[in-house]
């Protein structure tokens, strides 16, 4: 079976005047579809970079992006980006903001009427419909990322690509989310692709970890599988052993191989 | 709805009975006349103030003013003298013996064309300018330059090429209040957060798009200081300008005025144009406040 998002040899060098700095060194992966992947690493490491770079927000300096075997070196809405700081438009509602991908994506495909209903599922999904018409400085955090997320989910994206979309949030809305999250991988099937710091996040969300090595030059360290059984269920993994076994080989590599080094 | 308001309804008072657990919760609202006093209080607390200070101001001139052989006329000799000009602004007797109205009014199409016309041009200049780093490293210094110009020094030029007061006025109130139209704009397209056009770029919004979607209104705030500032320096620029071109305008009825001595005349003119002025720009921040729906600085 071929490959259904394949980053392959990537190299990613910035320069600067004379100095250049490398900050990926081949990467090379693989995602099936329907796969939640998630990839860890220190700050610093190139893995926003390395997100940008499936994005096409940032052109590899070395390889190339497959996506059903047809290179993608430009944004679209095929792999849509929830952004870190959720990135909605203050002048648009809630609404609005979503509506703006519906219409662009879907403008000659769906009606009016359609784009309408589309919109509207897609705050459903999320849980936001009841606040179509506020502004994002009307609504919390997490009711952003949300936002954010119905946005990136209404232009129905081969892969979508989560930046540390947590990040920015308190522990319980945090944890809340991610099951949100967890419940959409589960009803829609989406192929993701998500970065992160968090280690229960990522062992909690993924079915496979990709972890890197510290920058510069960063590369895939080791890929791990999670071979925990969906739906999963938070409080019932706390205790579970194959979860914590996961955990513990993350933690490991982060902080005995890989410890981060302070202004490397 | 509050509840005197349901007790008129028999209907809702029915339903509220029928089904007794619907219990609809209605907050709590002060009784409307406490609202009224309060918004009369935050009023009188905003406009008794400068009226108070005014008065003041009026008392000192009018006892400076008011002995015999000062130069110029205490208040309530202003009034005596215009009353007619206040009280009849719009008398028509031909030429230029036209009511403050027509004067006004003249000045104000003037500043209303050659403003339009710098608005549209400068939020286009602007945003090539904040666009593209090659249109500002070659038009930026020039605009540096020429946005020093006073304006009236730009009147006898315009004269020379349109041989007509009317289009000299208004390029003059075009070439002065563009540049911080310009420069704002600029600005603001140059702080359009990057998150803003990766957004942009993963919808595929086209440059057309993009410019009224994302660009317009994430750079609105920054677009409307410039044109309040432009709108203000127009209006200066306008009364100097009339002066010299003549005709109908208050700026030309100020001079004539001051050629056959009407002081008092003169300062009612000063004070319509004061007025005039503040509320061009009450207007535009009022605009501003429509158009951003104030969250465009979150």
């Amino acid at each position: 079976m071929q490959p259904y998002l394949k980053l392959d040899h990537i190299d990613k060098i910035f320069t600067r005047g004379n100095a250049s700095t490398e900050v990926l060194k081949d990467i090379n992966l693989t995602i099936e579809k329907g796969e939640y992947v998630s990839i860890i690493g220190h700050s610093g490491c190139g893995k926003s970079t390395l997100l940008n770079i499936v994005a096409g927000l940032t052109d590899p300096t070395m390889g190339c992006v497959l996506l059903e075997n047809r290179e993608v070196n430009s944004p679209g809405p095929d792999r849509a980006v929830v952004f870190q700081n959720h990135s909605l438009l203050p002048w648009l509602t809630v609404y609005e903001n979503v509506r703006l991908g519906v219409d662009k994506v879907f403008s000659s495909s769906k009606t009016r009427a359609e784009r309408d209903a589309w919109t509207m599922h897609n705050l459903n999904l999320v849980q936001m419909a009841h606040a179509k018409d506020k502004r994002p400085a009307e609504i919390s955090g997490g009711m952003k990322q949300r936002v954010g997320i119905a946005r990136a989910l209404a232009m129905e994206p081969k892969v979508l690509l989560l930046d540390e979309p947590f990040g920015a949030l308190d522990a319980l809305t945090r944890a809340h989310l991610q099951d949100s999250v967890m419940a959409l991988h589960q009803k829609l099937g989406n192929t993701i692709l998500m970065i992160t710091h968090d280690v229960d996040e990522a062992v909690l969300l993924s079915d496979r970890i990709v972890m890197m090595t510290n920058g510069p030059s960063a590369r895939i360290g080791e890929v791990l599988d999670v071979p925990l059984a969906r739906p999963r269920k938070r409080l019932e993994l706390s205790t579970n052993a194959a979860y914590l076994k996961c955990r513990l080989r993350v933690l490991e590599f982060l902080y005995e191989r890989h410890r981060f080094v302070e202004a490397a | 709805m509050n509840m005197p308001a349901m007790k008129t309804e028999p209907a809702t008072a029915v339903r509220a009975t029928t089904a007794a657990p619907v219990v609809t919760m209605t907050p709590k609202r002060p009784p409307r006349a406490d609202k009224y006093i309060k918004v009369a209080r935050e009023t009188a607390a905003r406009v008794v103030p400068p009226l108070i200070v005014l008065a003041l101001g009026m008392l000192f001139w009018e006892l400076v003013c008011r002995r015999a052989g000062s130069a110029l006329p205490p208040p309530s000799r202003v009034f005596k003298e215009t009353k007619e000009l206040i009280f009849d602004p719009f008398f028509d007797h031909g030429g230029i013996d036209k009511g403050l109205f027509w004067h006004l009014s003249a000045s104000l199409q003037r500043v209303a064309l050659g403003y339009s016309l710098a608005a549209v041009a400068g939020i286009a200049l602007g945003t090539l300018v904040g666009q593209s780093v090659w249109a500002m490293r070659g038009l930026d210094p020039i605009f540096q330059v020429l946005r020093t110009i006073p304006p009236l020094a730009w009147l006898p030029l315009s004269l020379a090429a349109f041989r007509d007061g009317q289009p000299s006025a208004i390029f003059v109130i075009f070439i002065t209040s563009i540049w911080p139209i310009i420069i704002n704009t600029a600005v603001g397209i140059r702080n359009i957060p990057q998150d803003y056009r990766n957004v942009a770029a993963v919808v595929q919004l086209n440059p057309l798009e993009f410019f009224w979607k994302i660009m317009i209104p994430a750079a609105a705030p920054y677009i409307f200081t410039g044109l309040r500032i432009g709108i203000g320096l127009s209006w200066l620029a306008i009364v100097a300008a009339e002066m010299l071109i003549g005709g109908v305008g208050i700026g030309f009825f100020i001079w004539d005025a001051w050629n056959s001595s009407h002081i008092s005349e003169i300062i009612l003119a000063l004070f319509y144009v004061g007025i005039i002025g503040f509320v061009l720009d009450r207007l535009i921040a009022g605009l501003a406040k429509i158009v951003t729906r104030g969250t465009a600085l979150n």
